[in-house]
């Protein structure tokens, strides 16, 4: 079973395909450019270098979020529109737990990172152990100060990874002390390998009301909805 | 020779649609899915909230419009889809899922300039003929165009400042009325009288160009005094006074356009067009040129919707515009430089 595995959660564009026995190929880049013009034609490029044709791929994987508002979007229609047309099964894995899985043998907890602006995060609480992985504390959007002290409830070294988690050393090293841990440049980018290989047993989604998971409202959602009261 | 069938895709603001035209000229099915009742309790459309509705929304629509046409991607000669102008990220669901489909059965890709796709609304209802001017009036546009064969847009005139539609949401509101503003001051002004003499920006002799901001500022002014004063004044003669002034200028230097430019046809196009003291006004104007023909689409189709970029796609089809896979979506596409022909 050949997977599909698609990332544009954050600058990072990452293609990949994966099947049981191992990871066939993947497009990695980071750079600051408009991932709308580069993900089919990376997609086309990956498939024929590999010498697959679309009709070769029995299943589709997203990265579904936290991340870019429009990243996400662009990664997920591209992914719906792919399984429904082809009529093979689409699911949806967490960025987060997909830019974890790069840490996967650090003996302790890992905190991917997104910057979420004015001193806000998006991240998660993930451990690998046993073949096993287990999300400790949920995805989530919160102050990297707030995010900080819940760490430190757990006496447990923690390993930050995500390209824009050096931005929020100093508060992590405050609290944290010598308990945190940040991950080197070579691993900050995601795998779309690990999305693959994440994705491949779990359950498909429907392919028709599949969203993003922003994690957080529209802003003149969340305004709407503290005037009426909510 | 065979049928051609090209399925369209339009999401460039607030509806999320999608068509399949047969020759350029017969929809086949024409399925629009309309945010316009979680805009509302905004005041207006909301770039964010309409991408992501865009997302929940694309393959159910996409979905209905192949099978109320009955046709499979293997029977669709190609894919057009509205690149440009509108909300950048509203605009890129509809491009990614048309390069995805593309890609997917290996069809050509046709991008279609959104006001291009207004403008040929009028193909569903009656063939061209050249020359001709089209006055394109919505939200977000006041265009006059002139066409000598399909595909060659030449803007003759537009907008310096505000839209037509932009000034009927503004009075609208001015008037305490629920959002979308023009239908409703439309519906008002049928019932009023025009007592109040709004200006009309007839810009330098000979210019086709348009002007709403004093117009908008004239009637807030005079709705704001008279309140001051503690006179009455009746929103149905305001509305009248307002719709007077608009569809003077509209229909005065759209008519002098046709003379001008020898047109045979004058096209209406985009949501104002739907405006009944627009198409009465018009109607009545063309009733004195003997060979004018006058082409007003239908409602369903003055709005927002994929049978008209379809049918434009049609047409770029047999012109060989295609995009590949890098097509991105272009919030200000030109459509001057959007023409086929120079």
């Amino acid at each position: 079973m050949n997977v599909l595995a698609i990332d544009t959660s954050t600058n990072v564009l990452g293609v990949g395909v994966v099947n049981k026995e191992k990871v066939i190929g993947e497009y990695i880049t980071n750079i600051k450019r408009n991932h709308s013009t580069r993900v089919l034609p990376a997609i086309e490029y990956l498939l024929k270098d590999c010498g697959l044709g679309i009709k070769d791929i029995h299943k589709i994987v997203v990265a579904h979020g936290p991340g870019s508002y429009t990243g996400l979007r662009i990664g997920l229609t591209i992914g719906k529109t792919l399984a429904w047309t082809l009529k093979i099964p689409l699911t949806g894995v967490s960025t987060l737990h997909l830019m974890a899985a790069s840490g996967r043998y650090f003996e302790g907890l890992i905190s991917p990172i997104i910057d979420a602006r004015r001193g806000n995060i998006y991240t998660g609480l993930y451990k690998f152990s046993n073949g096993e992985w287990t999300n400790v504390l949920e995805d989530q959007h919160i102050s990297a100060v707030e995010w900080a002290k819940k760490l430190n409830e757990y006496n447990e070294h923690v390993l930050m990874i995500g390209e824009n988690a050096p931005t929020f050393q100093s508060v992590f090293e405050t609290t944290l002390k010598d308990r945190v841990n940040f991950a080197s440049v070579t691993v900050h980018n995601p795998r779309p390998g690990e999305l693959g290989l994440i994705g491949m047993d779990q359950p498909e989604v429907d392919v028709y009301s599949f969203v993003p998971n922003y994690l957080r409202l529209a802003e003149a959602e969340a305004k709407w909805r503290e005037k009426m009261g909510n | 020779m065979n049928d051609q069938y090209i399925l369209g895709i339009e999401t460039s603001c607030d509806e999320t649609a999608a068509a399949v035209v047969k020759n350029g000229t017969v929809i086949m099915s024409n399925v629009v899915a309309s945010q316009i009742e979680s805009h509302k309790r905004f005041g207006g459309v909301v770039p964010e909230i309409a991408s992501r509705h865009h997302v929940e929304q694309i393959i159910f629509v996409i979905e209905e419009a192949m099978e109320k046409a009955n046709v499979k991607f293997s029977d669709l000669t190609g894919i057009a889809v509205t690149s440009g102008p509108g909300l950048v990220g509203a605009l890129l669901i509809g491009v990614e899922t048309a390069k995805t489909l593309a890609f997917a059965h290996s069809l050509p890709l046709i991008p279609v300039h959104h006001i291009a796709g207004h403008i040929y609304a009028n193909r569903l209802v009656a063939e061209m003929e050249f020359p001709l001017v089209a006055l394109v009036v919505s939200g977000g546009h006041t265009e006059l165009i002139y066409m000598k064969d399909h595909g060659h847009f030449q803007v003759i005139g537009e907008t310096r400042d505000d839209a037509a539609g932009e000034a009927y949401d503004k009075v609208a509101r001015l008037l305490d009325l629920p959002y979308p503003g023009g239908p409703h001051i439309d519906r008002l002004a049928a019932k009023g009288q025009v007592v109040i003499d709004f200006p009309r920006a007839w810009l330098e002799d000979e210019s086709f160009d348009f002007s709403f901001s004093g117009l908008k500022s004239a009637v807030i002014n005079t709705v704001h005094n008279a309140h001051q004063r503690g006179v009455q004044l009746k929103p149905e003669d305001v509305a009248a006074s307002f719709q007077d002034s608009v569809t003077e200028v509209l229909v005065k230097k759209t008519i002098l356009a046709a003379e001008k430019f020898g047109a045979k046809q004058i096209l209406l196009a985009g949501g104002v067009a739907a405006n009944r003291g627009l198409r009465n006004r018009l109607s009545k104007a063309v009733e004195d040129f003997k060979h004018l023909q006058l082409i007003i689409p239908p409602l369903h189709l003055c709005t927002d919707n994929a049978a008209m970029i379809a049918a434009a796609g049609s047409v770029f089809y047999e012109k060989g515009i295609r995009a590949d896979l890098s097509l991105n979506a272009n919030p200000g596409l030109s459509l001057s430089r959007f023409s086929t022909e120079p």
